[in-house]
C-alpha cells in the first residue's frame, strides 16, 4: 500500500515537474478491468452510460469532472454512478463554441466528456489532442472522434426487471466491445 | 505630528445621490435636494436640505414623506458608500501621500506643515481639490491629535477649514457639549450610552469630563470611558492607519533608433518581460492578464489586452509581443512567417502593464491530486466569459414525481434556491436506477397493442391493450438519428399513474408539473434500449433513455 502511495507521488512530481507522465486515473468499480484511462489521452463512447461510468471513477476520488454539450444529462443517473454533482461542471448547450469550451474545461478538470455538437474535423480534433497533452487530463468522447486510445460501445443491453407490466427496471448486463489500436475484446458487465 | 481632517457630512447621502446621477435614474442631484437614506423603512442619514424640513434621523418613511413630500429616498447601502469615497482619497492623495481613511466620509492626512504655505492654506487647497472633484460640502480641522481635529471639522464651515493651534487642543474642547461624543467613529452604541449617561450625571461639557481624575474614570466608566476620557484630555496619540499607495508594476522598455523587425523588437523586450515577471514574484503574484503597448512616434500604435489560462512566464510575453507586432502589419494571418517580420511602423517603446494580478499560491499545483478549486473556478469562468454566464451550470437534485422534476440545472457560482425536499416520499415516482439522459421537453411517441390501437391507460390506471411496438418521433442527437423506426417491445413495467395538480382548472399556465393524469411506463425495445415513457391524455411522449 505504501508503496504504492509513494509511486503515485512520484509520478506527480515528475508530471509537475514538467515530465511526459501519464498519470492513471481511476475507473468505477463497475468497469474496472476494461480500460485503464490515461491522462492526456481520448477515449471515444457510445452510450451515455459508459460516458458515465468513464467520468464516475475520477469524481469518487475526489477530482473535479466535466461534461459538455450533453443537454439532457441525467443527474440522478450521474449521482447514482457515484458522481459528485458539486464537482461537476455542465455545459450543455456550448454551440459552435464546443471545441473552445471543451478545450478550456480540459485545462482545469480531470475528466471532460464532451458530446460534439456538429461533424468533428481531424484539424480541430488534433488541437484538441495537442492541450490535452499538455495537460493532466482524460477527454471522453461521445461520439465519433479522429484519434482514440480506446473506443467502448455498449454491444448487447439485457435488462431484468419488468415482465408484462410487473415489476421495474432492475440491472443491466451490458457487453461492452473495446476497440484499442487494431485488437477487439468484448467483456460482460453488470452496470448499476 | 499635527493632523488634518476632511469630513464630508452626511456622505451616505452624497455617495447615494451620486449612483442616481450615474445610473441616470434620477434628475441630476444637486446639493440643495432634500435626500435621506433609509433603512428599514427608518431615515437613517439625512441631508442640510432634508432636515431643513424637519426630517430628523430614526424619523419613519412615512413621517419623513410626510414633512417633506419632495424627499428623495435612498437604500442604505455601506459597500456603495465605500465606493464612491474612494476616488475622493485618492484626490487628496495626489495632494498628499498617506491618507488614512477613517470611514466612509471622513479621512485624515498628516497636515502639511509650511509645504502649502501653511495649515490653513493647505486645508484650501484640499477643499478646492475635492470641490473639483465634485463633493461640494466638505469641511477641515487641523489639530494635534485626530480626535480634537475631527471635532474641529465638524465645527467648521462648507468648504471651510478650523485651525487648532499646537497645545491648545485641551482649550479647544473643553467647550464642546458631551454630545458629540455620540457620534465617535468607533464606538457607535456605546458612545452613545456614555454621552446620554454623562449629560444625566451632570457632566455638561467635555471639560467637565476631562477634569475627572482617571482613576475616577476607569472606576466609573471602564476601560472605554477611559479611553474616551484620555482622548478629551487632547492627548492621545495619534496613530493614522495610512494606506499605501499601489505598487508600480509596469515595466517598459525603449529602444534608441527605434526597431522596425517583430523579430529585433521580440529579442530586446526578453529581460524586460523578465523583470516583469519578476517584480511580480516578488509580490507573490501572477498575471493572468497584461496589456501589451507599443510606442512609435511617441503615439500608442498597438495596444491589446491578452489573457492567460494560467499565468504569464516571461516567454509567454514575448509571444505575445511578437503576434501582436504582427498582427499589426497589413496582411498578417495568410503571409508566411519569413517575410512578417515588418512591422508597420518603426518601434520605439514597449510596455507591460498588469491587467490582472492574482496570488501566485492560486496557481501553484497541489502535491496531493485534485488541483485547487480556485483553479477550476477560473477555467469556468473563461468558458462563462466565451459562452454566457449561465451556460456552465451545476447540475442539483430535488424531490419530485417526473424524472424531469426530479432534477435542476442552476447556474454555476450561484445557490441553489427553492428546490424540492428530496427526503419526502414522493409517490408515483418511477424506482430502479435512473436514466442517463432526460430530456428537458418530452419528445412525442407513440405506443399501439397488437392490433395498432394507441395505448390508453384508464382512469383506474389499467392499460386498455399490451404494449407492443413503440415509435420515438424524433431523436434529439443530430449524429445518431437511428431510432425512427417502430421498435417491438420486449419488455415493459408500469403503469406509475399519477394525478397532478387536479386542482388547476386552467391546464395551459403553463405549470411545473404539468396538471392532470399521467401514467409512466418503463419500455424495453428489443435492441435492449429502455425508455422511460408517459402517458397523457394529449398523447405518448419519451421523458428519459436508459441508454
Amino acid at each position: 500500500m505504501s508503496a504504492q502511495v509513494v509511486e503515485q507521488l512520484q509520478r506527480r512530481i515528475e508530471s509537475l515537474q514538467g515530465g511526459p507522465t501519464r498519470l492513471t486515473v481511476p475507473v468505477h468499480p463497475a468497469i474496472d478491468g476494461l480500460v485503464q484511462l490515461r491522462t492526456g489521452t481520448s477515449y471515444a463512447v457510445d452510450s451515455a452510460s459508459l460516458a458515465l461510468a468513464l467520468a464516475a471513477g475520477a469524481s469518487r476520488a475526489g477530482e473535479w469532472v466535466g461534461f459538455a454539450g450533453w443537454g439532457d444529462f441525467g443527474a440522478e443517473a450521474a449521482s447514482q454512478w457515484g458522481i459528485d454533482l458539486r464537482r461537476t461542471v455542465l455545459v450543455p448547450e456550448p454551440g459552435d463554441l464546443w471545441l473552445e469550451v471543451a478545450a478550456a474545461l480540459v485545462d482545469v478538470l480531470k475528466v471532460v466528456v464532451l458530446k460534439p455538437t456538429t461533424q468533428v474535423d481531424p484539424k480541430s480534433a488534433s488541437v484538441l489532442d495537442a492541450r490535452l497533452r499538455a495537460r493532466s487530463s482524460v477527454l471522453v468522447v461521445w461520439g465519433d472522434w479522429p484519434r482514440v486510445e480506446a473506443s467502448l460501445s455498449a454491444e448487447q443491453t439485457a435488462w431484468t426487471g419488468p415482465d408484462r407490466g410487473r415489476g421495474r427496471l432492475d440491472r443491466r448486463e451490458v457487453r461492452v466491445a473495446v476497440r484499442r489500436g487494431g485488437r477487439l475484446s468484448a467483456h460482460d458487465v453488470a452496470f448499476p | 505630528m499635527r493632523v488634518l481632517v476632511a469630513w464630508c457630512p452626511d456622505w451616505s447621502v452624497v455617495a447615494g445621490l451620486f449612483e442616481q446621477a450615474e445610473t441616470g435614474a434620477a434628475q441630476v442631484p444637486t446639493h440643495d435636494q432634500p435626500a435621506a437614506v433609509l433603512s428599514n423603512n427608518v431615515v437613517e442619514v439625512c441631508n442640510e436640505a432634508a432636515r431643513a424640513e424637519g426630517v430628523r434621523r430614526g424619523q419613519r418613511r412615512r413621517d419623513a414623506q410626510s414633512r417633506c413630500p419632495e424627499l428623495v429616498l435612498l437604500p442604505a447601502n455601506p459597500d456603495r458608500d465605500a465606493r464612491y469615497f474612494e476616488p475622493v482619497l485618492a484626490t487628496v492623495e495626489e495632494l498628499r501621500p498617506g491618507v488614512a481613511p477613517i470611514r466612509p466620509g471622513l479621512m485624515a492626512v498628516p497636515a502639511p506643515g509650511r509645504y502649502f504655505g501653511g495649515e490653513a492654506h493647505a486645508a484650501a487647497l484640499v477643499a478646492q481639490h475635492l470641490v473639483e472633484a465634485g463633493v461640494w460640502d466638505c469641511r477641515m480641522g487641523v489639530a494635534d491629535d485626530l480626535f480634537t481635529a475631527e471635532q474641529a471639522a465638524r465645527q467648521a464651515l462648507v468648504q471651510d477649514c478650523v485651525v487648532v493651534p499646537s497645545g491648545t487642543s485641551a482649550t479647544f474642547l473643553r467647550d464642546l457639549p458631551v454630545r458629540v461624543l455620540a457620534d465617535l467613529v468607533d464606538a457607535g452604541e456605546e458612545g452613545r450610552e456614555l454621552a446620554d449617561l454623562l449629560r444625566r450625571l451632570g457632566l455638561r461639557t467635555l471639560g467637565d469630563f476631562a477634569g475627572l481624575s482617571a482613576a475616577e474614570v476607569t472606576n466609573r466608566f471602564g476601560a472605554f470611558g477611559r479611553s474616551v476620557w484620555s482622548r478629551t484630555q487632547g492627548a492621545a496619540p495619534t496613530a493614522l492607519g495610512s494606506r499605501t499607495p499601489p505598487p508600480e508594476l509596469a515595466c517598459e522598455v525603449a529602444f534608441e533608433p527605434p526597431l522596425e523587425n517583430a523579430e529585433a523588437v521580440c529579442f530586446s523586450v526578453r529581460t524586460t518581460a523578465e523583470r516583469f515577471v519578476r517584480s511580480l514574484a516578488d509580490r507573490q503574484l501572477v498575471a493572468v492578464g497584461v496589456r501589451i503597448e507599443a510606442e512609435s512616434d511617441g503615439v500608442v500604435t498597438s495596444a491589446r489586452t491578452w489573457l492567460h489560462p494560467r499565468c504569464f512566464t516571461s516567454r509567454d510575453l514575448v509571444d505575445r509581443v511578437h503576434w501582436q507586432l504582427q498582427a499589426g502589419t497589413a496582411g498578417s494571418g495568410l503571409r508566411s512567417r519569413r517575410d512578417s517580420g515588418e512591422v508597420s511602423a518603426p518601434i520605439e517603446r514597449v510596455r507591460f502593464l498588469p491587467d490582472t494580478v492574482e496570488s501566485a499560491a492560486d496557481h501553484a499545483d497541489g502535491l496531493w491530486g485534485g488541483g485547487a478549486d480556485e483553479q477550476v473556478t477560473r477555467g469556468v469562468a473563461r468558458v462563462q466569459a466565451m459562452i454566457g454566464f449561465d451556460a456552465v451550470r451545476t447540475p442539483v437534485l430535488q424531490g419530485g414525481r417526473g424524472i424531469a422534476d426530479r432534477q435542476a440545472s442552476i447556474p454555476w457560482g450561484e445557490r441553489p434556491v427553492g428546490l424540492r425536499p428530496l427526503d419526502r416520499p414522493w409517490p408515483g415516482r418511477i424506482p430502479g436506477p435512473a436514466p442517463a439522459r432526460v430530456f428537458a421537453t418530452p419528445l412525442p411517441a407513440d405506443v399501439v397493442d397488437e392490433g395498432g390501437r394507441t395505448v390508453a391507460v384508464t382512469e383506474r390506471g389499467v392499460v386498455t391493450g399490451e404494449p407492443w411496438r413503440f415509435l420515438v418521433a424524433a431523436a434529439p442527437d443530430p449524429l445518431g438519428g437511428a431510432v425512427r423506426r417502430w421498435t417491438p417491445v420486449s419488455s415493459w413495467a408500469g403503469p406509475w399513474p399519477v394525478d397532478d395538480a387536479w386542482w388547476l382548472t386552467d391546464p395551459g399556465a403553463g405549470s411545473d408539473p404539468l396538471p392532470g393524469r399521467s401514467a409512466r411506463f418503463q419500455v424495453v425495445g428489443v435492441d435492449g434500449r429502455a425508455w422511460l415513457l408517459v402517458w397523457r391524455a394529449t398523447g405518448w411522449a419519451v421523458e428519459a433513455a436508459y441508454d
